[in-house]
């Protein structure tokens, strides 16, 4: 790995005031930001400026910064958490950028994301769709059998656990063209529907999960993949066969 | 959950346009058998365009319901892509689709209004001639016909251009519709990363198949 430098950046971040005020683009100039530094902290540098020149620092969100919680978005230069794969925005660092670069930061854009403020964007939408079905409904009275005592296929536990890794931070949504959230409610209905488990009220969750996404106005899946591509959690398609397999299996009983 | 709240569900839609497109792609496979046969045939395309032409259950069952299934994906396709462009009222500033997807499955509205037009001079080329001759002039039935009238159409440079651009375009359409179709209706990676290699395979040769035809008629006549 070269040894870090420092570098002058150019940004343009769409600054809005609240949910009902119209936004736009705003420039700022960043100088010597370390490309050790990761892509957060340079925004913390650039609010610390702002603040400094007592003007109103950039909201974005933000929390465990270390690629698990799922909060940080940005839409960093036309790729949803920037310029690599696999990764959230925490994650990404100033290194995969050069001296003299422009980066372009906008919030996620979609009709079930409204812009609360400035890259803030309201994911409720997805509370929603999980409230609609994502759980297994457990007699929790002293009761309850150790999930261990069910035997789970290894293939289908692994499988469950690859689709149980969505942080739900809505990338998939914000990449797709068509704003589709399908790999979100793929993965949280394939996380139960391969379980013993879930099977119980898996007709009903997607039903119910498929119901509540179409209501919070996400697009179609055109199956292009790029929600694949950029999901940080690496969540498959396979997720979206096998609730299109659910839900047409659901609807037929 | 009512069936018809189901029917109007986004996966339906979804499955719905999968459906009508694999049954266009079967209707492909056959039109592109019979076009081939004339490369080699020409007695042979004579007799199976004559069988299509006048055999009752084709003209009068199969034909208006592959009418009725290029409508449906054509308007489906339309309201899909408008309900799409409606779950993003703001657009990106800087958008880098090309990152993480390939042009053929964003642009499958360019590629299908392409084919699209060129059904509409393909329709008035064969088929509106065609119900002319048979309805309008009500002429004798000729079965030997076909292969003539196949060539003539194909004297006509820009026609034959014309032809084969469309068909590029329907490569690029089937490229990602012949897989996207499979993934829509459920298949596995598993069963799906096998078919995918036929899907593609048959994006590139009927496609351009087609073009070989058009043009092998152009300059051998």
């Amino acid at each position: 790995m070269s040894a870090a430098k420092n570098i002058n950046i150019s940004l343009q971040i769409w600054r809005q005031k609240n949910s009902k005020e119209k936004g736009k683009m705003e420039t700022y100039k960043l100088n010597d930001v370390s490309t050790a530094s990761s892509f957060l902290e340079m925004l913390d540098q650039l609010n610390e400026q702002l603040v400094n020149e007592r003007k109103e620092p950039i909201a974005f969100d933000h929390d465990c910064r270390e690629g698990i919680c799922g909060m940080c978005s940005l839409y960093i230069n036309g790729r949803a958490h920037g310029p690599d794969t696999g990764i959230t925005t925490c994650q990404l660092h100033m290194r995969m950028f050069n001296d003299g670069d422009t980066i372009v930061i906008e919030p996620w854009r979609s009709a079930a994301f409204p812009v609360i403020k400035d890259l803030i964007v309201d994911r409720t939408s997805f509370d929603r769709i999980q409230q609609a079905g994502g759980f297994v409904s457990v007699n929790t009275s002293g009761n309850t059998i150790d999930a261990n005592a069910t035997p789970v296929p290894k293939d289908d536990a692994d499988k469950a656990f690859e689709a149980a890794a969505c942080i739900g931070c809505g990338a998939c949504v914000a990449t797709c063209k068509n704003g589709s959230a399908m790999l979100f409610v793929g993965a949280k209905v394939s996380q139960y529907a391969l379980l013993p488990q879930g099977r119980v009220e898996a007709t009903a969750r997607v039903l119910n999960m498929v119901r509540q996404m179409d209501e919070e106005g996400f697009g179609n899946c055109t199956n292009t993949g790029a929600c694949e591509i950029e999901c940080p959690k690496g969540i498959s398609l396979e997720n979206i066969a096998r609730m299109n397999r659910e839900y047409l299996s659901a609807s037929l009983k | 959950m009512a069936k018809s709240a189901i029917l109007k569900s986004s996966i339906a839609k979804k499955v719905a346009m999968a459906l009508s497109g694999l049954f266009l792609i079967s209707f492909l496979s056959l039109h592109f058998f019979i076009n081939f046969v004339s490369v080699f045939s020409e007695n042979s395309f004579n007799a199976m365009s004559h069988f299509m032409g006048y055999n009752p259950l084709i003209q009068f069952v199969m034909q208006p319901v592959l009418v009725a299934g290029v409508v449906f994906h054509f308007v489906m396709g339309f309201v899909l892509e408008l309900k799409n462009r409606n779950a993003r009222p703001v657009a990106y500033v800087k958008f880098d689709g090309a990152a993480n997807s390939s042009w053929a499955s964003r642009n499958m509205i360019i590629s299908g209004l392409v084919v699209l037009a060129f059904l509409g001079l393909h329709m008035y080329d064969f088929w509106f001639h065609e119900m002319v001759y048979k309805y309008v002039e009500s002429n004798v039935i000729d079965e030997t016909r076909y292969y003539d009238e196949l060539v003539a159409k194909f004297e006509s440079p820009v026609r034959t251009g014309l032809y084969c651009v469309a068909f590029v375009l329907l490569a690029l359409h089937l490229w990602h519709g012949f897989t996207s179709s499979l993934q829509s209706v459920g298949f596995d990676n598993k069963i799906g990363k096998s078919l995918h290699k036929i899907c593609y395979a048959f994006a590139i040769i009927v496609p351009f198949g087609f073009i070989f035809i058009a043009l092998f008629h152009h300059f051998n006549n």
